[in-house]
């Protein structure tokens, strides 16, 4: 650090409380800034983490989610045979026609009911996602009434524990196993029958098939095959693309939200550094005129008092980031609006988050900075000398 | 050639729709290698001329050349620079850096030339040397006396080997001792190292060491005294 940087941080260090202060406010914004990015993120890496690049979700054309979306029986055989298909080791092929549903259960934290999506799956449901691991008991014997749970719901709602019966669609269910997703959305489901589902809750078709290809390339080809026959009328997606375009709305409704309250609370913290780097420039008004006396120039006082409100800023920024850290990996859930239905998700703070924090107090401070930067630079040397 | 050569400078400040006149036509020499001491009243112009000189204020009307310098049209930026070049200025108030060492107090006006950190170290501590205060160049302003901060504040004056030394009051705010110390630095800067000096000062003891005294009075040259003490 060159003198001139030495001699900003040395003189903020001076006026210590102030200086921290200052930091502290905004500190306060960046925390704030990360811990409602960090849901964002969270919120959309576990929808994006439910699809798999090598797999293909297929909807009724023009619905936007499965719930809203409508498969006939008689298009699972035409899919199923497709070339573009993988195929088990039994050589059947891996795909699984769904129905989603939203049932309601009572919150761990507040016993208040919420809607819990339940999956009605195929038999290779489990093979088409990787992802999928049991972490306790097993996977539901098909044309039986056992389901699945994701770990995730069984931390945010009662009645959900491995041998727990649970009741929906006019029949009771027994939990036999208990997956992890890698923090998919499916975490917050739970999985069963889709031949035992569809009359429990009296519907007539599926709502959606998912497929693994045989390979990722493929996608175009399958797509392709799919809109070309005269008997389907059906969108496959590319699975990822799905989810993402699935966690959209939320995602951009938390940043949006998150980006203003940030934008408001940082007003505040811009004025405290403002009020600081202001004082800070009286205080040190003779200096400023014997710097100036000496030969530097406006440029470089005003360079040297921006630098001093952004390191103070950073300083800020440092601190923000440290407060924000521990929420990272907390659970958490929110109703995604696509599906009704409650999604759980983990805070997840990314280091381009925290470089976006870090960033966001150097505005702050650089904007903070910039008029008493100004003014310092401004002051007459010859009356900058006479102040005492 | 004088080294310093002003004509006819006039000052005026503005005080909402008064004007408010400093200097009123002031026209001096100061031939390179003068030790020129300025006396007068509180309010007698005589830090205004100081400031003009030393390129921190401009003149309402007239002429300022150093050297080869017409100051008084130069740029903002510009006349920066050329301060940095080519005047050392000696504060009443020191004006040291209380958060910066002795050492860094003198490196300043370095930083404002193309030196090394190793050739900057050679010329702080040559000027430190020249102050007697090499022993001091860890030491804060508050570890030190007001005649040694004064001392170091000279030193920071002299370090980029200017030819123009401005002091404006530089014993106002000492003890007799370290007032005469400084004097004795000061004249010893003129004889040993050639340099031009303008001293703005009350204290007639202090004058007494200039080669030359000019009274302000008013805003106007009232009285040259020739060739005082000098020592």
């Amino acid at each position: 650090m060159g003198l001139i940087g030495s001699y900003n941080l040395r003189s903020m260090i001076v006026r210590k409380g102030t200086a921290a202060m200052t930091a502290g406010g905004i500190a306060m914004v960046v925390a704030v800034f990360v811990m409602t990015l960090a849901i964002a993120q969270g919120f959309r890496a576990t929808l994006v983490a439910s699809g798999s690049p090598q797999n293909s979700i297929i909807l009724r054309k023009g619905a936007t989610a499965e719930t809203v979306s409508g498969l006939l029986r008689s298009d699972v055989p035409l899919i199923e045979t497709l070339p573009q298909v993988a195929r088990g080791a039994d050589n059947r092929p891996l795909a699984s026609p769904e129905l989603v549903v939203a049932i309601a259960l009572p919150r761990q934290t507040d016993n208040q009911n919420a809607n819990v999506p339940v999956r009605g799956v195929g038999p290779k449901a489990f093979q088409i996602r990787d992802a999928m691991t049991f972490v306790e008991g097993r996977q539901f014997a098909p044309g039986t009434r056992e389901i699945n749970v994701g770990r995730l719901a069984v931390g945010r709602f009662k009645g959900l524990g491995l041998g727990s019966d649970v009741k929906f669609g006019n029949a009771t269910w027994t939990i036999v196993g208990i997956f992890t997703a890698d923090d998919a959305a499916f975490e917050s489901e739970l999985w069963g029958d889709v031949d035992l589902m569809m009359p429990a809750f009296q519907r007539i078709g599926y709502q959606s098939m998912t497929v693994k290809l045989a390979d990722a390339s493929m996608f175009d080809s399958f797509k392709a095959a799919i809109e070309s026959d005269p008997r389907l009328y059906l969108k496959p997606s590319r699975e990822q693309d799905y989810y993402a375009e699935q966690s959209q709305a939320m995602t951009t409704v938390i940043r949006v939200f998150g980006t203003f309250v940030t934008l408001i609370l940082s007003i505040g913290a811009v004025f405290g550094a403002m009020n600081t780097m202001y004082a800070a420039v009286a205080y040190r008004t003779r200096e400023i005129g014997m710097l100036r006396a000496l030969g530097f120039s406006r440029f470089r006082i005003v360079t040297a008092f921006l630098a001093e409100s952004v390191a103070l800023a950073l300083v800020g920024g440092v601190l923000g980031c440290i407060l924000a850290l521990p929420v990272h990996g907390l659970s958490t859930g929110t109703t995604n609006f696509t599906s009704f239905s409650e999604v759980a998700f983990k805070f997840r703070i990314t280091p381009a988050l925290l470089a976006g924090g870090m960033l966001f107090s150097a505005v702050m401070g650089a904007v903070g900075g910039l008029l008493p930067a100004i003014r310092a630079a401004r002051i007459p040397v010859a009356r900058a000398l006479r102040e005492i | 050639m004088a080294l310093i050569e002003l004509r006819d400078v006039t000052k005026t400040y503005k005080r909402d729709a008064i004007e408010i006149p400093v200097l009123d036509r002031v026209s001096i020499d100061v031939p390179e290698g003068e030790y020129l001491g300025l006396m007068g009243p509180s309010g007698s112009g005589k830090s205004t001329l100081l400031n003009l000189l030393a390129g921190i204020d401009r003149p309402t009307r007239g002429s300022i050349r150093v050297g080869d310098t017409e100051t008084s049209s130069l740029s903002e930026r510009a006349l920066a620079g050329w301060r940095a070049r080519n005047v050392g200025f000696i504060f009443q108030l020191y004006n040291l850096i209380p958060v910066l060492t002795a050492f860094e107090n003198v490196e300043l006006p370095l930083l404002l030339t193309n030196l090394s950190k190793t050739q900057r170290r050679d010329h702080v501590m040559t000027a430190l040397g020249i102050v007697a205060l090499s022993d001091r160049e860890k030491h804060y302003p508050r570890q030190l006396s007001g005649g040694q901060e004064q001392r170091v504040a000279i030193a920071r004056a002299i370090v980029t080997d200017p030819r123009l030394l401005l002091a404006d009051e530089p014993t106002g705010d000492l003890d007799a001792k370290s007032a005469g110390e400084v004097l004795t630095l000061l004249q010893r800067l003129n004889k040993e190292y050639k340099k031009t000096i303008v001293m703005v000062t009350h204290d007639p003891h202090a004058a007494e060491r200039a080669t030359r005294v000019l009274h302000l009075e008013k805003g106007t040259l009232v009285e040259q005294t020739p060739a005082a003490v000098g020592g």
